[in-house]
């Protein structure tokens, strides 16, 4: 079980978090041409190696912030 | 202290093991193997043993498999019995294995048992499991308590031999918070066969035990590293007391926040591998030696020494220091060769060879020195990369592991005379490498033969690594007969993956207290002992326990369901509506918000009344529904579905905060402060009119989906009119320590008014008379809001909501399954959930299916809801109804049943 | 080849198993080209492979692999088969497989211990009842076995099953499939690697892709490994958590997440559990193993990962729910824990396809369950590599879905896990 630095609480357990996906996927309007749109709901980088995502303390503050993690390591990248 | 062995009754000494107890009882035959039913003694002396396997019989559910002899703790009473064998362990049936080893090689169920097609199956695959297996699992539901405890602490010491004392006595010396396990039940590791250490070990120990800033833990196993720095600890409690302290829990579990791992895990002997290495009486030095140091135990009288380094010296002086003769050291590094051994149940030769000249020497014990294997199970756990040390003949810690530091033996740090390298194997007959899965050293050649090269496919081809022990004492050796087969050096060929845990951990530990009710949290509303007391029968929905229906005396589901449901037509019904999500949405824009949220539109609504809200997924799909109350401009009451409360609310969160950050919006889950009570029926406004301290309720005032805030006999109330039954409804809304209170006052007035009490399964056909959808029973995570008769509640002028895009994707054009209701023939014939819809009795293509069906309490027909294909164009088909062996013929309908007019919400 | 029979083991048991060969070529290195390479050498790259050279004849195939053939999630999984998805189109796909099994060792000539024993999925509230009958209506329309049982029936097929109640979620009933079973894992690598070898096959060990290379018009024309660059036209990814590194090489980007999924077995004991047990509100599946292990499947770790590894606390669930359902197997312990990596898709079902590049095939996101559907989805996917067209049960598993939103949402229909 992980440890996850939240920036409000600090370092806390994982079973604190929800996970919140690859961060920085930008939300297209409503016109949005379909393989945009598709793209944006389910295209993702899946990369082994760093990682930007996003999580919430969901269990402690609330607050949803992003971190950047090696996938091979799982270990957070300042 | 007494035990028996098998029924024998046998005397221990305190302190012993079992295994020790049995060889000063003279037993040396404690085990049979895997495959071939080998007989067996004890190999080791510690948690790698493979061979003495036991039950340990304490009574009842009590009943444990596949311990280790070496690790048992012998208690006066102990009820010990060995494994494997039929009828005992001396005379044991399935050692015809061993007479048809020679047509058992590795892998031989690959290439038979495959005809005739099934056979597997049926007769060859029930025959193989009788035959593998070691213990009987418990039978009876397990009796006995586990906890678990998290820790923190500065230092974690693993290993308590003189590495890892010395380590801990020092950081302990330094201030730090220490802890220090060991899988033993004594602390000193090594240093406990050593009569010398015995003052200084006294010493350590005394001023670690009376450091308050150290926790000193035995029996207590480190069986993994997990991500940052979390270690699990399983601590063996009362398995070794006669008569346990029932308040004590049998095991517990330690998950260990450490800010720093020392790992002293130490080194473990390798066997050497010559034909008949496996005889009872055939054991390693160090454990030969242990028994006889530490345990007053001499495993023989008469013993030979094979030994590949220095060792087997120190072996030999320690044994023959406690009265075993020695007849002979032989080292293997002078020519010698170990050509066989013989002895049945226990050896009783041994021959060796040099330059052609044979002997057979007598001995009752043959202790092996074959050198030794750091134990870098952890560091590797922990993601240490090993390298290989030639001189040592195994792998020692190599890369940095951050906060992690390996001393004393499982670092490789070991006297020069202990490095033996790999000791060269004797390979012709049967030498065994693997001991409890019957691995020799033939069986890993005949592999490399047949093209597995890898070691991660010998080991599994071969099963060698793989039995209880993981390989603790034979994956070195395995290595080195598979580089040498292969003409390749141990480092090419790999070395297999370091798994948790280190040794096996019992289930129970782990679950810990998650049983029954602790499993997952029990959630009851503020009425749950009021419906207890009325009889209610509950069902689980999430995490909630839910009245489903209240029989009375002799009634059945349906008779009772059947009543409640008139009762709420004919008169008035209470129902606890507490479990449904409410969230506050709170701000000045508010109503933006839900505008992007929900695909109704918000804007419009007046304070003081409600609306029904549809949410989607991104994907375009309903999510959940409710009724919204507007409570004021900039304040939203919004309810959700029981099961999708959380998902709501964090998937609200999720946009507010990230999507959308400029709303001044907050939301805040008022879920646990509300106790909702739904009256329902057209006696509802009559039950609750002396309740509400002269609020006016009147149809006028409070029409059909309002809102109003006032006070309930004093307290705080929200009040909505709405209606999930189709009947003229209210739901009482008061604070939740107020919940039990109104609910025996409704209670009161319902009573009055002929009504009372109906749970969930009748508020599900109420709704369904109505073609009132549930999430999750007519959608299923497939539907929009036009499949299910919602394109209405879309605010056509929003620029756009959660889901919008989705609804026009090519994808979503052609025939989609839409909401319908379904008529039988004969209405007394209610359809199954479920059942599967096509066009005709000789078509098999699914057009849909029934998503509810009810007997119809109050519309004189059975009711059926269904999607369909295109359903609304199939108004007035017949369509079939497909079940075993019959069709049923429907007809569609629209989904309401009652009261179309919607004339009664609105009385 | 050398065929495996009883005779045969017989004869080699008195001359000391001298006589058996290799079980598969094992080239050192590729040739300088291929007619088509698959990426990728578990259970459903080799039996893609043996079905090119078994069924569409094309022989000259390689199957290239990082590491060793089966090391990934074919070695990994917990083995349990079954067919009784929900979607017609789903229940095509896996009861494909499912009759593909049925014959399998024979087909082979390698025993994979196909072992119809009986996967039951437990019911644990009124909404698990509904799901649960839906799937059987469905799975009796299409011809796929699946029947309910009551508790009292369910324990009678399973007697270790506790029903009783101090079960926190009480056992309703469950969906008994009877056909489906388990298998051995890694026979099923073995024994499609020896046969797809005996027709030609070259299976490639320890060589990784580094790139996948493409013509002047963009279609692929070789992949370049550490152990040299093969020329080609087809180039089939099946590399499961790792496809979307693969397929990153062409400048693909899939609709795929890689999560850690975590197994674990007991020590092993005598036979004490006859059937496969599911279930998913709780989270636990559990069969034995013929080696006498008790074989449990876990949960996915919460983030994407290629670590391998998992938290404690996945494993710690997974045995609460084991616990619950089998409170004797308290007393049992765990001996080994494992993970995998599992490619998720957005609808938890496959992509057996096409891509918007010539020539590059993908067949992927069987997330936690496709040890189940290895033969026919080798099968399926070698038609579709051999006739640049998808099979008629494979259409539907596009890659195109995820934009029109035609998506095959098991796991949405039904709330079920794999």
């Amino acid at each position: 079980m992980k440890l996850i630095p939240c920036p409000i609480c600090g370092e806390r357990a994982e079973i604190e978090f929800a996970y919140g996906g690859q961060a920085g996927l930008v939300r297209p309007p409503p016109t949005a041409t379909e393989a945009a749109w598709g793209a944006y709901l389910y295209s993702r980088e899946n990369p082994k190696g760093a990682l930007r995502e996003r999580w919430r303390h969901i269990h402690g503050c609330g607050r949803f912030f992003n971190l950047t993690r090696d996938t091979v390591t799982d270990k957070f990248i300042p | 202290m007494k035990f028996t062995f098998d029924g024998r009754p046998y005397e221990a000494r305190r302190g012993d093991t079992l295994a020790a107890a049995l060889i000063r009882n003279g037993v040396h035959l404690m085990g049979r193997s895997f495959k071939y039913h080998r007989p067996r003694g004890v190999l080791a002396a510690g948690a790698e043993e493979p061979n003495a396997l036991v039950e340990i019989d304490r009574g009842g559910a009590r009943r444990t498999p596949n311990l280790r002899a070496t690790v048992v703790e012998v208690f006066d009473g102990m009820v010990a019995r060995s494994q494997n064998r039929t009828p005992s362990l001396r005379f044991d049936v399935g050692a015809v294995n061993d007479l048809l080893a020679p047509f058992l090689p590795p892998g031989f169920y690959y290439k038979t048992f495959m005809w005739p097609i099934g056979a597997w199956a049926k007769l060859y695959e029930p025959l193989i499991r009788r035959a593998a297996g070691l213990g009987r699992a418990p039978d009876l539901p397990d009796t006995d308590r586990y906890t678990q405890r998290f820790a923190h602490c500065d230092v974690l010491v693993i290993g308590a031999g003189p590495a890892g004392l010395a380590a801990a006595a020092e950081a302990a010396a330094a201030g730090m918070r220490v802890m220090l396990c060991d899988e033993q039940a004594e602390f000193g590791g090594s240093l406990l066969s050593d009569p010398a250490a015995a003052a200084g070990l006294h010493e350590t120990l005394a001023a670690l035990f009376a450091n308050p800033r150290a926790t000193m833990l035995c029996r207590t196993t480190a069986f993994g590293i997990y991500g940052d720095n979390l270690v699990g600890l399983a601590e063996r409690v009362t398995d070794h007391l006669p008569d346990p302290d029932p308040a004590l829990p049998r095991e517990r579990l330690w998950q260990v926040r450490a800010k720093r791992i020392v790992v002293a895990a130490g080194a473990i002997e390798r066997p050497l591998v010559f034909p008949g290495n496996d005889r009872p009486g055939i054991m390693l030095g160090d454990a030969a030696r242990i028994f006889a140091t530490r345990y007053g135990a001499n495993p023989g009288r008469n013993a030979v020494v094979v030994t590949a380094c220095d060792t087997g010296a120190d072996v030999a002086r320690d044994l023959a220091a406690s009265g075993v003769r020695i007849a002979r050291v032989i080292d293997l590094r002078e020519g010698f060769r170990v050509t066989g051994t013989s002895g049945r149940l226990r050896v009783s030769f041994i021959g060796i060879e040099r330059g052609g000249a044979r002997e057979k020497i007598p001995c009752d014990l043959v202790a092996m020195c074959g050198g030794w294997t750091p134990s870098i199970h952890l560091y590797s756990q922990a993601r240490g990369k090993p390298r290989f040390d030639a001189a040592l003949g195994a792998f020692v810690p190599d890369t940095e592991v951050s906060n992690l530091i390996c001393v004393g033996a499982c670092a490789g740090d070991m006297p020069g005379a202990y490095r033996a390298g790999i000791a060269p194997v004797s390979s012709e007959g049967r030498a065994f490498v693997d001991f409890q899965n019957d691995v020799t050293a033939k069986d890993l050649e005949l592999a490399t033969r047949e093209g597995f090269r890898s070691i991660e496919h010998v080991k599994r081809y071969t099963t060698t690594g793989m039995a209880t022990d993981q390989g603790k004492t034979s994956n070195i050796n395995a290595l080195g007969i598979v580089a040498g087969a292969l003409g390749a050096t141990i480092p090419e060929i790999g070395l297999t993956t370091f798994r948790t845990p280190y040794t096996p951990v019992t289930f129970g530990t782990l679950a810990g207290h998650s049983r029954g009710d602790l499993f997952d949290p029990v959630r009851t509303t503020p009425m749950h002992q009021l419906a207890v007391a009325a009889g209610a029968v509950f069902e689980d929905v999430g995490t909630w326990k839910r009245a489903r229906y209240f029989p009375r005396a002799a009634e059945d589901m349906h008779m009772a369901v059947a009543r409640e449901c008139r009762m709420v037509r004919d008169s008035v019904g209470m129902f606890d509506a507490t479990t449904l999500g409410e969230i506050e949405v709170v701000g000045a824009d508010a109503a933006e918000f839900m505008n992007r949220v929900y695909i109704n539109a918000w804007t419009r609504l007046a304070p003081g009344r409600c609306r029904y809200g549809v949410m989607l997924g991104e994907n375009g799909f309903v999510m959940d529904d409710g009724v919204v109350g507007r409570l004021a401009p900039d304040r939203f009451h919004v309810t959700t579905t029981t099961g999708g409360a959380a998902r709501v609310l964090a998937a609200m969160e999720d946009y507010r905060q990230t999507e959308w950050p400029e709303l001044r919006v907050w939301l805040t889950s008022v879920s646990e402060q509300w106790a909702v009570i739904a009256v329902q029926g057209p006696r509802a406004r009559e039950a609750l009119l002396p309740l509400v301290d002269g609020l006016d309720i009147s149809a006028a005032v409070m029409p059909h989906m309002s809102v109003v805030e006032g006070t309930f006999l004093g307290i705080e109330m929200r009040l909505f009119r709405v209606s999930f039954s189709g009947e003229m409804g209210f739901e009482v809304n008061v604070p939740a320590d107020y919940g039990h209170a109104a609910w025996e006052a409704i209670s009161a007035r319902v009573g009055a008014c002929q009504g009372g009490l109906y749970g969930t399964e009748a508020m599900h056909v109420l709704r369904a008379e109505k073609g009132f959808i549930i999430v999750g029973q007519e959608t299923d995570g497939t539907a929009t809001p036009d499949d299910v008769g919602l394109a209405w509640a879309i605010g056509k002028a929003k620029p756009d909501f959660i889901g919008k895009r989705s609804l026009t994707r090519s994808g979503m054009s052609g025939p989609r399954r839409q909401l319908v209701g379904l008529r039988t023939d004969d209405p007394a014939t209610v359809l199954e959930e479920g059942a599967q819809i096509t066009a005709t009795t000789d078509d098999n293509r699914p057009l849909g299916h029934v998503t509810s069906a009810y007997g119809g309490a109050t519309v004189g027909h059975s009711i059926a809801l269904a999607m369909i294909e295109s359903g609304r164009d199939r108004l007035g088909a017949t369509l079939q109804v497909r079940m075993p062996g019959r069709a049923i013929a429907v007809r569609v309908t629209a989904p309401v049943f009652y009261d179309p007019e919607g004339a009664r919400l609105d009385a | 080849m050398d065929r495996f029979s009883l005779a045969r083991l017989l004869r080699q048991g008195f001359s000391g198993h001298s006589g058996w060969g290799a079980q598969w070529r094992a080239p050192e290195a590729p040739l300088a080209a291929y007619d088509v390479v698959i990426v990728g050498g578990g259970g459903h790259g080799l039996a893609t492979a043996y079905y090119l050279a078994r069924e569409h004849n094309i022989r000259r195939v390689a199957v290239i692999e990082r590491g060793w053939i089966g090391g990934g999630n074919t070695g990994r999984n917990t083995t349990i088969i079954r067919s009784n998805y929900l979607m017609p189109e789903s229940a095509g796909l896996y009861d494909h497989s499912m009759k593909l099994w049925r014959t399998l060792s024979r087909e082979l000539n390698y025993n994979v211990m196909y072992s119809p024993r009986g996967v039951m999925m437990l019911a644990h509230n009124v909404h698990d009842v509904q799901v649960s009958m839906r799937h059987i209506h469905a799975n009796r329309l299409a011809g796929v076995d699946n029947e309910w049982l009551t508790p009292a029936q369910a324990k009678a097929f399973c007697p270790p099953l506790n029903i009783g109640g101090d079960l926190r979620y009480p056992v309703l009933g469950a969906a008994l499939q009877r056909r489906g079973g388990t298998a051995r894992h890694d026979a099923v690598a073995w024994g499609f690697a020896r046969a797809a070898s005996a027709l030609g096959v070259d299976i490639i060990q320890n060589c990784a892709v580094t790139g996948l290379a493409r013509d002047a018009a963009g279609a692929i024309s070789g992949v370049e490994t550490t152990r040299g660059n093969i020329a080609t036209r087809k180039v089939g990814v099946v590399a499961a958590g790792h496809t979307s590194v693969v397929m990153g090489m062409a400048g693909v980007r899939l609709p795929l997440e890689s999560y850690p999924l975590q197994a674990l077995v007991s020590e092993p004991v005598k036979p004490a559990f006859p059937c496969v047990v599911m279930s998913n509100t709780i989270h636990a599946y559990i069969s034995q193993s013929d080696k006498g292990e008790m074989v449990i499947g876990a949960g996915t770790d919460a983030y994407v990962s290629y670590s391998q590894t998992g938290g404690l606390h996945i494993a710690t669930q997974t045995l609460d729910a084991i616990c619950e359902l089998v409170p004797q197997f308290r007393r049992l312990r765990m001996l080994r824990n494992w993970g995998g990596i599992v490619d998720l898709s957005p609808d938890r079902s496959p992509i057996l396809s096409k891509t918007d590049v010539p020539g590059l095939y993908v067949n992927c996101g069987w997330g936690t369950g496709g040890f189940k559907a290895t033969p026919g989805s080798g099968n399926l996917f070698a038609h579709t590599v051999a006739h640049d067209e998808p099979h008629p049960i494979n259409a539907p598993f596009s890659l195109a879905r995820f934009d029109t939103g035609r998506l095959i949402d098991e796991a949405a229909a039904a709330a079920v896990a794999h």
